[in-house]
């Protein structure tokens, strides 16, 4: 989908964003509030550069915007790889993203993701998912890695996964298993008044991570919870 | 002494702490292991690829994991992030002095794909939740697969980072990124060029690790019982400091071709050696040339 038709529906009380080569930076209002906007268009990956701006947003709205909160929008295809992300330290880039966003987040900005095309690994972990709730539409391709390459990895036959991912949210990309596994709060259809979810979402109070919780309570995550808790109630 | 890149995640473990104080959370014998494994006829291991729990350093109260890189390249599975966000939420329970994670691993665990992904976003938050309760992170990277993907930002999010020469961490291998873009991009079989784009003394220079150490299990030991008492929370100050650094890296070596015309910039003459020379004549030059002292 593309970003503005998106932003159309997100946004009906209107948006300042702005597109620099797929990096998205700008407002919104939602109902009658002003919200920081920062996300990637077009599939595009995730750079130092991109992770860097994204930051200095989130900082400047920190500083400047008390309170204000932020939407993240999402459509990436990881991050980019390139030998000149490595040796700059691409994992440093996003960590401190993630972390900015967490601050924000203990200085009371609410922080919404929205998934609207692709979401793959280092494009979603330091964007969408360090968010306080992670939306997606229905038509949202999240996932690790295509199925093929991930047989040609793990050396495990293309049909076995195929198989597989019928049943297991697990192995299948798709908004739909995430949501099962707790990590999307909740899937939108275009259907829906858009503009509406988005503010509902921000009249939520921010919240611990219950993303655990929520996958076994949907069934798609069983372990990850009560192994959690056994860690906190062990006596040793 | 001992070599940190050739022992397994337990015996670094038992060489880090005093000697006997480990208690392991969850150990072996309660057969926690991933449920997604067997159906693709992969053997499980009863601790998920990490051992987890508590123990002292000179004394000093601590918590521990440690990544095991012979498991499926230490990858993070369900049952493996959660036992590692156990452990980060109990700490906060239990105030320890720090929590010590010794990471050696790939990232996503791709035999759990979604579940792996989520479980290194839940770790993220556990480890940026547990320095905002004021207790340190510290993170030893010397394995030999490294520290990579999301374990990478894991490692980044934490307070610090203590390194050995032979340690590696970045985002993405070598070998995926040749095999996206060729060989051109970035040559997997060059060891040279591996590892100094993602090497220790790289990640020194920049400032990407605290310090860098030699191959010794006992200079780890040493070095984290003197970072113990580091600063803990992720404040407004300290974004913005790693912010200007980080937009600083960009400006002066964004167009940098290869990690030798970083070191150049950087004030270091024959930067060509710098691969060549043991971890003290290292220092000797370099602790003078970091990202952080250019101004």
């Amino acid at each position: 989908m593309n970003w503005k038709d998106l932003a159309t529906l997100l946004f009906p009380n209107g948006y300042r964003i702005q597109e620099d080569n797929s990096n998205l930076m700008g407002e919104a209002t939602v109902g009658n509030k002003t919200v920081t906007v920062i996300g990637v268009a077009n599939q595009a990956q995730v750079g130092v550069d991109i992770c860097l701006q994204h930051a200095t947003v989130i900082l400047n709205t920190i500083q400047y915007h008390p309170g204000q909160g932020i939407v993240i929008l999402v459509d990436s295809l990881g991050q980019f790889l390139s030998h000149r992300d490595e040796l700059l330290g691409l994992n440093r880039y996003m960590a401190h993203l993630a972390k900015c966003l967490h601050l924000a987040r203990t200085k009371g900005h609410k922080t919404v993701g929205l998934v609207y095309g692709e979401a793959v690994s280092g494009g979603f972990l330091a964007s969408g998912m360090m968010a306080d709730e992670c939306y997606a539409l229905e038509a949202a391709n999240i996932r690790v890695m295509a199925l093929p390459a991930m047989a040609r990895v793990t050396k495990i036959p293309q049909e076995t996964l195929v198989e597989l991912s019928k049943s297991n949210p697990v192995f299948a990309p798709g908004s739909s298993n995430y949501y099962k596994m707790g990590a999307i709060e909740e899937v939108w259809s275009l259907q829906d008044d858009l503009g509406l979810k988005l503010k509902k979402a921000f009249e939520r109070p921010i919240q611990q991570d219950k993303r655990n919780m929520l996958g076994i309570e949907r069934g798609g995550r069983k372990l990850a919870y009560p192994v959690v808790e056994r860690v906190l109630t062990e006596n040793t | 002494m001992t070599s940190y890149l050739e022992a397994n995640g337990r015996e670094r473990l038992q060489k880090l702490l005093d000697v006997g104080s480990f208690e392991e959370f969850l150990p072996p014998q309660e057969k926690i292991s991933s449920p997604h494994l067997e159906q693709l006829g992969i053997p499980a291991a009863f601790d998920d690829g990490v051992a987890i729990g508590r123990g002292r350093l000179k004394g000093e109260k601590v918590f521990v994991a440690s990544e095991e890189g012979a498991f499926l390249g230490g990858g993070v599975g369900e049952v493996h992030g959660a036992k590692l966000v156990g452990l980060l939420k109990k700490a906060q329970k239990e105030n320890p002095k720090a929590v010590l994670l010794l990471l050696e691993s790939g990232g996503v665990r791709l035999h759990e794909a979604n579940a792996g992904l989520i479980a290194v976003s839940e770790t993220m938050r556990a480890v940026v939740e547990t320095r905002m309760a004021g207790i340190p992170v510290i993170v030893l990277i010397g394995g030999s697969n490294g520290c990579f993907g999301g374990t990478g930002i894991v490692a980044q999010c934490a307070n610090l980072i203590l390194m050995s020469e032979e340690g590696r961490t970045s985002m993405s291998g070598p070998e995926v990124i040749e095999t996206a873009r060729g060989v051109e991009e970035f040559d997997s079989q060059d060891h040279a060029l591996v590892w100094r784009t993602t090497g220790g003394k790289q990640r020194y220079l920049l400032e990407d690790c605290l310090q860098i150490l030699p191959d010794n299990i006992d200079d780890f030991r040493e070095a984290a019982f003197q970072a113990l008492n580091c600063y803990g929370p992720i404040t407004l100050e300290g974004m913005l400091e790693e912010n200007k650094l980080l937009a600083d890296r960009i400006a002066k070596f964004g167009k940098a071709k290869d990690a030798l015309e970083i070191w150049a910039k950087l004030g270091i003459q024959n930067p060509e050696q710098l691969p060549m020379l043991e971890i003290a004549e290292f220092l000797e030059i370099a602790k003078h040339h970091r990202a952080g002292d250019l101004k």
